[in-house]
């Protein structure tokens, strides 16, 4: 009998497709242009493009892992920036506006998560209303109109160096705290028992209920940390900001290969996704392709990486075993409702 | 049931309980009890409410009425905390495993091992799992896959083995031995008499009689959600029993 546990490569194939697809990727921006391969450039990528998208995906990850999704990432931000921005120009502490505004961030999730743990509605239906809910809230308080101005000592947030720039710094522990969070705490374990059987993870006496608020409020929160990246970035705060950021976090998870379904997640392939997905829009700009071909390439990734996985399991499984990354809709489990509930 | 000393109060009883699921009466006044060192076996026809019966034992669905009482403090209801916090585990129909997780993750699901509540302390888990599982006898050949990619019996071994490790009072078996083999079957019996010598009560449901006849101290029949008749194994031959159910069919 093994008790030592062993490398399955299974479990990281499409992780380490897109790495190989990132490798090429790379060969071939650094033969066209001589300006990708330096550090200055990466450091450009790394804080510009990837570090909120990797804080916003880390949250996505464990939202996804729960066989959840949650659409109001983007809106999130948004509002968050946005009280943010008024709390800075009412004058408030830098610190506590800061907190304020993740505060803010990780209740709205929360609120998501009260939802979608107490209703046997699909998380998609509850996350798409929250959205609209949010992005209005932000649209009707700025009136349209983006708050330009903040503190110069916020704007270091997004300038400012402290061995590596501030961003990257934020998204490497937000990263590694994920990491510990999903391997190393019961909360990781329950956070994935979501996904694959609530009703089990309910009957062993675990609080369901919180748990999930737990997942989407830590979604919100994230969303809250990206917030002060892109609003001392940008120097505004406004009501669209962050709109689609929500489906590039869905496609970074799940091009890394995190179950869509729920109880298997890899914050691995996460990361290699979204650094795929910058290295991408970085060497698009430097080869001043135009944005609208952005979108198709990420969709065609997004595709090729599901499709090959699929095909390698069919080859690979002849009983059913894993479903393919993008195989299922996520369902709604509410199993905390109670299963006496079912005949309702 | 000459096994029991009248003296000793049962470890748990019910009385008069009842679940309905839309216009299904699954459980129509339920009486029963179990003591500690008994085993206790409950037989009856596929959707007869054993499983609604011990769900509401272990706390997964509240009774429409009843009463459950534990060393002599009476429950309308359990939830799973309070059913395990009372020592209760259970194996259930379903198993209830988390297929993408390793035998020691199911295992210590909801009660995982920590440094200081918070980081888990996986090496030891994993340790306890490879013992829990070799006592068992069945041949998991490696502990650390998935249990999703193990044979229905093997997965039957998984949650049997965490029932055994957690129960403390009370270990609950539905259908423990469904999937398994001739050898594997007798090893989880085995282990169900070793409970009860180190005075737990069981409560198993089973369809093969004979197994029954193996480890149980009484048999409860079970009919339409009623407990029709509780006889001891000791005093009842199993040819018996075997009429016994027959004829409970043709009274209706
Ligand atoms: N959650 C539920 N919703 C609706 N009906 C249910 C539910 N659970 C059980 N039932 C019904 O209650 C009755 C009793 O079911 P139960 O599972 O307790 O039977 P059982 O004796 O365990 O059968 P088996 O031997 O097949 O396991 C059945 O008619 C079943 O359809
Ligand atoms: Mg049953």
């Amino acid at each position: 009998m093994r008790n030592k546990r062993k490398f399955h490569f299974s479990e990281y194939f499409q992780s380490l497709l897109l790495l190989g697809v990132l490798l090429v990727l790379v060969v071939l921006l650094s033969i066209y242009s001589d300006a990708f391969m330096t550090g200055k450039n990466w450091m450009n990528i790394l804080k510009n493009h990837m570090a909120h998208q990797l804080i916003l995906a880390v949250g996505m990850t464990f939202v996804i892992s729960t066989a959840g999704i949650d659409l109001s990432v983007g809106s999130i931000l948004a509002l968050s920036g946005i009280i943010l921005a008024f709390a800075l120009n009412a004058g408030m502490a830098i610190p506590l506006a800061v907190a304020l505004a993740l505060f803010s961030a990780a209740a709205m999730g929360a609120v998501n998560g009260l939802l979608v743990a107490n209703f046997r509605i699909n998380p998609l239906i509850i996350t798409l209303g929250s959205a609209s809910v949010f992005r209005g809230l932000a649209i009707i308080v700025t009136g349209g109109t983006p708050i330009y101005g903040m503190p110069q000592e916020f704007l270091q947030l997004a300038k400012g160096d402290y061995w590596l720039p501030i961003p990257v710094l934020m998204a490497a522990v937000v990263l590694g705290a994920a990491l510990v969070l999903s391997h190393c705490t019961k909360w990781g374990r329950y956070t994935l028992a979501l996904g694959s059987n609530c009703e089990a993870l309910r009957r062993l006496g675990v609080n369901v209920a919180w748990q999930k608020v737990s997942v989407y409020a830590l979604s919100g929160f994230l969303a809250g940390v990206a917030t002060l990246i892109i609003s001392a970035r940008l120097n505004t705060a406004e009501a669209t900001a962050g709109s689609g950021m929500e489906m590039n976090a869905i496609a970074a998870v799940i091009m890394g290969g995190t179950l869509l379904s729920g109880g298997k997640s890899t914050l691995f392939g996460t990361t290699v996704a979204c650094l795929l997905l910058s290295v991408i829009k970085n060497g698009l700009t430097m080869l001043s392709v135009d944005a609208q071909y952005q979108e198709f390439i990420i969709g065609m990734l997004l595709l090729l990486a599901v499709v090959v996985t699929d095909l390698r399991q069919k080859r690979l499984k002849r009983s059913g075993g894993d479903a393919a990354p993008g195989a299922a809709i996520p369902k709604s489990c509410s199993c905390d409702a109670g299963s006496d509930k079912k005949t309702v | 049931m000459d096994t029991v000393i009248a003296s000793e109060p049962p470890l748990l009883a019910t009385e008069g309980i009842a679940k309905r699921f839309g216009n299904i009466r699954a459980l129509q006044g339920v009486d029963f009890s179990v003591c500690a060192g008994q085993i206790a076996a409950i037989v009856g026809d596929n959707g007869s409410g054993k499983t609604t019966f011990i769900k509401i034992l272990s706390g997964n669905l509240r009774p429409d009425s009843g009463t459950i009482w534990i060393q002599g403090v009476s429950h309308a209801f359990l939830t799973p905390k309070q059913s395990l916090a009372a020592g209760i585990s259970t194996v259930y129909q379903d198993l209830s495993l988390d297929d993408y997780r390793d035998v020691a993750a199911n295992i210590f699901l909801g009660e995982e091992l920590t440094y200081g509540g918070l980081f888990l302390r996986k090496k030891e888990m994993t340790r306890i799992a490879g013992d829990l599982i070799r006592d068992l006898n069945i041949g998991i050949p490696d502990i650390t896959l998935p249990v999703g990619s193990f044979s229905g019996g093997q997965r039957q071994a998984v949650a049997v083995a965490r029932a055994v490790y957690h129960g403390k009072k009370l270990v609950i078996f539905d259908e423990p031995t469904a999937a398994m083999g001739v050898r594997e079957s007798a090893a989880v019996l085995r282990l169900i008499r070793s409970l009860a010598q180190k005075h737990m009560a069981i409560i198993i449901i089973c369809h093969n009689l004979h197994q029954v006849y193996e480890v149980a101290d009484q048999v409860s029949i079970m009919r339409h959600g009623k407990i029709l008749q509780t006889t001891s194994t000791a005093d009842t031959p199993l040819e018996q029993l075997q009429q016994m159910i027959i004829d409970a069919d043709e009274v209706d």
